[in-house]
């Protein structure tokens, strides 16, 4: 028989929060680490070159000095996969997210940034009126829950692209339209860093897609063969646009292409772009039915 | 490449002598600037309290922690998207006699004429790079207009602040043109290959 109550398991939460948001700005993941060292082997532009070393330098700096990676803490955005037999209510996870968060931003201290989006005042420690952002997956036969924090940043953010195509458009007008945003974004999102890509569905999902895509680790790959050719392609593609680091003009202007699909109505062809800076902060915990919380289970 | 080294604040002679692509790192005093700030400054037509003339902006909100009334120490200092501000590059340099604007991902063209008649430069930082930037910010010397925090205006004394890129120089070029110019042309021949 369990001994730990609801509440317990509520703190638990709330801890995770607390510290996935704050190790997420401070610790880059190790993959994305790879991909930058990666690009500084490839880039051949001055500019791109001083841009890429400087970056590197940062990452290490963030760690000997124990700083954040990037000042812009974001929007903290969660993606929760609840098991069916997790012992605490989503209601509850939501309100243990959103005091994880809190408690983070005071007890750092983290620049808040959350506002009202009509006055502009500030509405709190990165909370406020459906703040923080989190998304739900619901999963049959299990009793865990996964919570990984992606803070979103408003350089990147603000680089965000939607167009309903129509199926005329076919796939063509799915690549013309991602290569086209990422030129026009320029330098503003932080390049090099991972265009997430959602297709299909509807306007609202195609979007969400888009985000869920700049968050999986870098290089995996869609398992529909057909969207991971088309990943492929637009990786090869979008670095041949010539933008470069922070779009200073060389090789290497996106680390990745993701993208994730839906199906969809036969009369609706949407694409949505979501773009993540270099600084492509994310973190992640698995919390078991008694509160025992593990870091870093990818997922 | 080496860097070139400029003491702001600045005369017009000495950002007239930077040219777009040149490496620069910098010293003595800059001001922190955003947003909320300049609409205050200009939409509401508030005087800023601070001399402004040979200045040296950087488009950010720091981190901070309070210490006591109006003193503030560095969490995390880094820079914002420079492109929502273009609209307060003119009256910047016309009103107050600005000499640099700092941020990242480059100003729209509508900049290059302005900075070019006025004497004026871009400098783009690495955004993102805030825990390196953090370590140039010797010290918060002033805060003014607390009450718009972070969005507020602050005086920060560094030290090599850098590598900054000179992405508009006071001679009309611009690097962000010249890169969207060859990228429009590029996605033509990518289109047709589509």
């Amino acid at each position: 028989m369990s001994t730990i109550t609801t509440t317990d398991l509520e703190a638990a939460v709330e801890d995770a929060a607390a510290y996935l948001y704050v190790w997420a700005l401070k610790d880059i993941p190790q993959d994305l680490r790879d991909a930058l060292a990666d690009a500084a082997t490839r880039e051949t532009s001055v500019p791109g070159q001083r841009v890429l070393q400087t970056i590197l330098k940062n990452v290490t700096v963030a760690e000997t000095e124990k700083n954040l990676v990037c000042q812009d803490t974001g929007i903290a955005v969660y993606t929760c996969r609840v098991g069916e037999h997790f012992p605490l209510h989503p209601a509850r996870i939501y309100a243990a997210l959103k005091t994880g968060t809190e408690r983070a931003t005071v007890e750092h201290p983290l620049r808040s940034n959350a506002v009202h989006t009509i006055t502009r005042e500030n509405t709190g420690p990165n909370t406020g009126y459906r703040l923080p952002i989190v998304h739900w997956e619901f999963i049959p036969d299990w009793d865990g829950l996964d919570v990984k924090c992606v803070p979103k940043g408003s350089g990147s953010e603000n680089m965000s692209f939607l167009k309903m195509c129509v199926p005329a458009d076919g796939v063509k007008g799915i690549k013309q339209f991602v290569l086209e945003s990422i030129v026009g974004a320029g330098g503003k999102p932080c390049p090099p860093g991972i265009v997430g890509v959602g297709i299909g569905g509807s306007a609202d999902y195609a979007m969400y897609l888009a985000k869920e895509a700049i968050a999986r680790p870098i290089g995996t790959r869609n398992p529909d063969p057909h969207v991971a050719e088309l990943e492929d392609e637009l990786f090869a593609l979008l670095n041949e646009t010539g933008i470069g680091p922070m779009g200073l003009g060389g090789d290497v202007t996106v680390l990745q292409c993701h993208i994730e699909h839906a199906d969809t109505h036969m009369t609706l062809n949407p694409v949505a772009v979501n773009y993540q800076c270099w600084a492509a902060r994310r973190a992640s915990a698995h919390v078991g039915p008694n509160g025992e919380v593990e870091y870093d289970r990818e997922f | 490449m080496s860097s070139k080294r400029v003491n702001f604040p600045a005369t017009e002679e000495a950002v007239r002598e930077l040219r777009a692509g040149d490496e620069v790192l910098v010293n003595g005093h800059i001001i922190g600037i955003r947003d909320r700030t300049q609409i205050r400054i200009f939409d509401q037509g508030v005087e800023p309290p601070i001399d402004l003339q040979g200045a040296f902006l950087l488009h950010t909100a720091p981190g901070v922690r309070k210490l006591g009334p109006g003193k503030y120490e560095k969490v995390c200092i880094g820079t914002t998207t420079s492109a929502r501000m273009v609209r307060f590059t003119e009256p910047l340099g016309r009103d107050f006699g600005v000499r640099a604007i700092c941020g990242k991902g480059g100003l729209p063209d509508e900049a290059i004429e302005p900075m070019q008649r006025l004497g004026m430069v871009y400098f783009a930082i690495v955004g993102g790079a805030a825990a390196l930037e953090t370590t140039q910010i010797e010290e918060i010397e002033e805060v003014y207009w607390e009450e718009l925090m972070p969005e507020c205006l602050w005086k920060f004394r560094v030290k090599d602040f850098g590598p900054l890129t000179v992405g508009i120089d006071a001679h009309g070029n611009s690097l962000f043109h010249d890169v969207q110019e060859r990228a429009k042309k590029k996605l033509e021949e990518l289109n047709a290959r589509l």
